[in-house]
């Protein structure tokens, strides 16, 4: 096995020796453009496109989650608020909800006539991103003196307090008839977003909105590639590893500890507004304590801490359910005689998968570098340790 | 900065016993001076100024949080001895309660089956779901944690999450998608005595009578016999306990199956009290369990019963008081945030290295 491995290490050496020194750039203005002509390639309204969307759209929630959980190690059970928070900032900007206010902020089409608020999709998706940061720093302020499992309890209370104001929100009154949510029933006949040249956006044309959330993931990807190698993203693992020796080395842990949780939350807020609009309402039904899990799941599945691992969980557990188990493999029992459809035992198989491939390989698909040295660097001095007693390297037993 | 450490010592020792009973104490007063409708006559409301009402809800929260206590005990334990929250438990729970309401069939007990029969049958029934609740929790650790040991510390708990997953599908096709009311087998509803006004129900009498005698046979059993020493042990220290010769593999395993046959014997309540099971069932008991586990001090056994009638006794305030109990559960999720806050070990847990 290790040969193998060092043998696959000299090839990739080798590849790179002979590739100029500009093609991992290349390589990914060529994915880039290959995600872009995607859509030409499917129906146009087909169900494989709207599963592309939204698992698109679920890959910007685990990069965001990602940062909190596997940058910065505060492990966070209540990520469907930022969800919630999100989409109900499009419910409240881009649509009639709030039929007393007439304000309208470069919107086209009858949105521009239309009684409430309604704001342009681009400012939309900023507000969310700001409301969400700063519900993040309040959600992670009672965190800070706690660790591990306990800040998973906090984080936890909050999304399902959250939960319980969305379903509830029809008790609360702003004045003149107004509430804060529509609880169950939703807030429906949100506006589309409109973005010139790309095309309608209505539910039988999928292909803008793919290039929509499709460009709010290369953003977001980017800025969780920079901030990875940053002073602040350094900061995170650092806290991550040992918060005494790092803020004994100087790094402010309040604010880092805050920034990670903001972060994260602005990204889930983005995509939240995003599937706001797209599944043309904000119901207090889709905003379960079980899609903080769904997302979490991504994210451990991934590698904890990977960008990649992140990108490759969102995607596969978002075709996994809207795609695989809806549409290609509901039919199998059927075809095999049985008499009952998929999706009747589709949690189950969808638990059965997590078991699988956590039993299977624990530490995720594509597990980050510095921790898949840290693991193998254990190994190691475990193997000295019981080789010659004096040749172990010391490491921590454990990571908080 | 000294009256703000003078401060947060005083908040952390009596911040949380304020906060827990500033609901009695408010509605005590008010029940007392304000007074309560108690009834119409001739369309008159009748106003009350006793303690009937709010020894009502305290009673009706006490049984209530018998089950908790019961489901926040396997937490408690599994917790205390690998760290792990256990998402799947309350849904364990929930298969104890389809097992003990497909076992009433079994063994042909109906409301009208005679007190001696139901007795006995019931007996059974409890001892059943025990056992098949506590061999399930076993299995699933067996399967799911057990090979995840030195495994980075997540990856057990999405196992959890996904056995949860594969648990309530099992419920789904089992019983159907909705909520299913059961035969009322004990009538629990009937009043057996009288408390002064307050009048006692049969189902508060077996909720917490079942409760008292498993909490404490357990403590007993952890405190006293050998296995109990080595469940102690292992939650200390796995490492050395192994070093003394502690199967601690077993021991993981035995702590599970205590959990799961306590959660069994919540189930067979559940059912008879509630007279309504479904599902999705588990999942909010899980919740609700293990907030109560971490408000009395998770690892600890006396904690979990005592977080798990609180948090009954904050219900069933919540319920009967505040807008028709829709919230209920931001209530009690604010109490988890306010004791993380005020005071992260729990009304009974020592200082551990991660909430200190």
């Amino acid at each position: 096995m290790n040969e193998l491995r060092a043998q696959l290490k000299e090839w990739r050496a080798a590849i790179d020796r002979v590739l100029p020194s500009w093609w991992p750039r290349a390589l990914a203005f060529a994915l880039i453009g290959i995600g872009i002509v995607l859509p030409f390639a499917f129906s146009n309204n087909s169900g494989f496109m709207n599963a592309t969307i939204i698992a698109v759209a679920y890959v910007v929630m685990s990069l965001g989650l990602n940062i909190v959980v596997g940058f910065a190690g505060l492990l966070d059970l209540g990520y469907v608020a930022f969800y919630a928070l999100g989409a109900y900032t499009l419910g409240w900007f881009g649509s009639d909800f709030f039929f007393k206010a007439k304000v309208h902020v470069g919107v086209h089409g009858i949105a521009a006539h239309e009684i409430g608020i309604h704001l342009n999709f681009i400012l939309i998706l900023i507000a969310a991103a700001v409301i969400c940061a700063l519900a993040g720093i309040l959600i992670g302020l009672p965190t800070l003196r706690l660790r591990g499992d306990y800040i998973a309890i906090v984080t936890l209370a909050f999304g399902e307090i959250i939960g319980v104001v969305a379903v509830n929100g029809t008790d609360i009154h702003l004045g003149g008839g107004m509430t804060l949510t529509a609880g169950n029933f939703g807030i429906s006949a949100v506006d589309a977003p409109y973005f010139p040249g790309i095309g309608q956006f209505n539910l039988l044309n999928l292909r803008p909105w793919y290039w929509l959330i499709f460009a709010i993931m290369l953003v977001v990807l980017f800025v969780n590639l920079r901030l990875r190698d940053s002073r602040l993203g350094r900061a995170w693992v650092a806290l991550r590893e040992d918060e005494v020796a790092a803020v004994s080395m100087g790094i402010p842990s309040v604010r880092t500890k805050l920034s990670a949780y903001a972060m994260g939350a602005a990204f889930g807020g983005l995509s939240g507004a995003f599937l706001g609009t797209y599944f043309t309402t904000v119901n207090a039904g889709q905003f379960q304590f079980g899609f903080s899990i769904f997302i979490l799941a991504m994210v451990i599945i991934g590698g904890l801490g990977s960008i990649w691992g992140a990108v490759a969980g969102g995607l596969l557990l978002g075709y996994i359910n809207y795609y695989l188990i809806p549409d290609v493999l509901n039919s199998l029992p059927s075809k095999l005689g049985l008499n009952f459809q998929l999706v009747t035992i589709e949690i189950g198989i969808y638990g059965f998968l997590l078991v699988l491939v956590m039993v299977l390989r624990p530490q995720g698909l594509i597990p980050e570098r510095r921790r898949r040295l840290e693991l193998t660097q254990q190994i190691a001095a475990t193997d000295a340790e019981l080789g010659e007693p004096t040749g172990g390297i010391q490491t921590t037993g454990e990571a908080p | 900065m000294r009256p703000i450490a003078w401060a947060r010592r005083w908040l952390g020792r009596w911040g949380l016993i304020i906060a827990l009973a500033a609901l009695p104490v408010l509605y005590l007063i008010h029940d007392l001076t304000t007074g309560y409708q108690a009834g119409l006559v001739n369309g008159h409301a009748v106003i009350h100024h006793d303690l009937t009402r709010i020894g009502l809800n305290v009673v009706q929260g006490l049984s209530n949080g018998s089950i908790w206590a019961l489901i926040a005990i396997g937490y408690t334990l599994v917790y205390g001895i690998i760290e792990l929250i256990n998402f799947a438990h309350g849904d364990v729970f929930m298969i104890g309660s389809f097992t003990a309401v497909g076992l009433y069939s079994v063994f042909g007990l109906t409301p009208s089956t005679g007190a001696v029969g139901l007795i006995f049958g019931l007996l059974a029934v409890l001892v059943v779901s025990m056992i098949v609740c506590g061999s399930l929790n076993t299995l699933i650790e067996r399967v799911g944690y057990k090979p995840l040991r030195g495994a980075p510390k997540l990856a057990p708990l999405i196992t959890a999450v996904g056995f949860s997953f594969i648990l309530q599908n099992v419920g789904l096709v089992w019983r159907g998608g909705s909520p299913e009311s059961v035969p009322d087998l004990i009538n629990q509803g009937q009043t057996v005595f009288h408390i002064s006004a307050l009048p006692i129900q049969r189902g508060y009498i077996l909720a917490i009578g079942v409760m008292i005698p498993l909490v404490f046979g357990l403590s007993w059993f952890v405190r006293s016999t050998r296995l109990g020493r080595a469940m102690r042990a292992t939650a200390q220290d796995p490492e050395a306990a192994r070093l003394m010769g502690i199967n601690v593999n077993q021991t993981i395993s035995l702590t599970f199956l205590i959990g799961g046959g306590l959660a069994g014997a919540a189930g067979l309540i559940y059912a008879l009290y509630q007279t309504n099971i479904w599902y999705f069932q588990g999942f909010k008991a899980g919740l609700i369990a293990f907030t109560a586990a971490v408000m009395g001090g998770i690892g600890n056994i006396a904690g979990a019963v005592l977080g798990g009638l609180i948090i009954g006794v904050i219900q069933s305030f919540s319920d009967n008081r505040l807008a028709g109990g829709e919230w209920t559960e931001a209530v009690v999720f604010g109490y988890l945030i306010l004791i993380m806050v005020l005071r992260p070990r729990g009304l009974l847990g020592e200082e551990t290295r991660e909430a200190g």
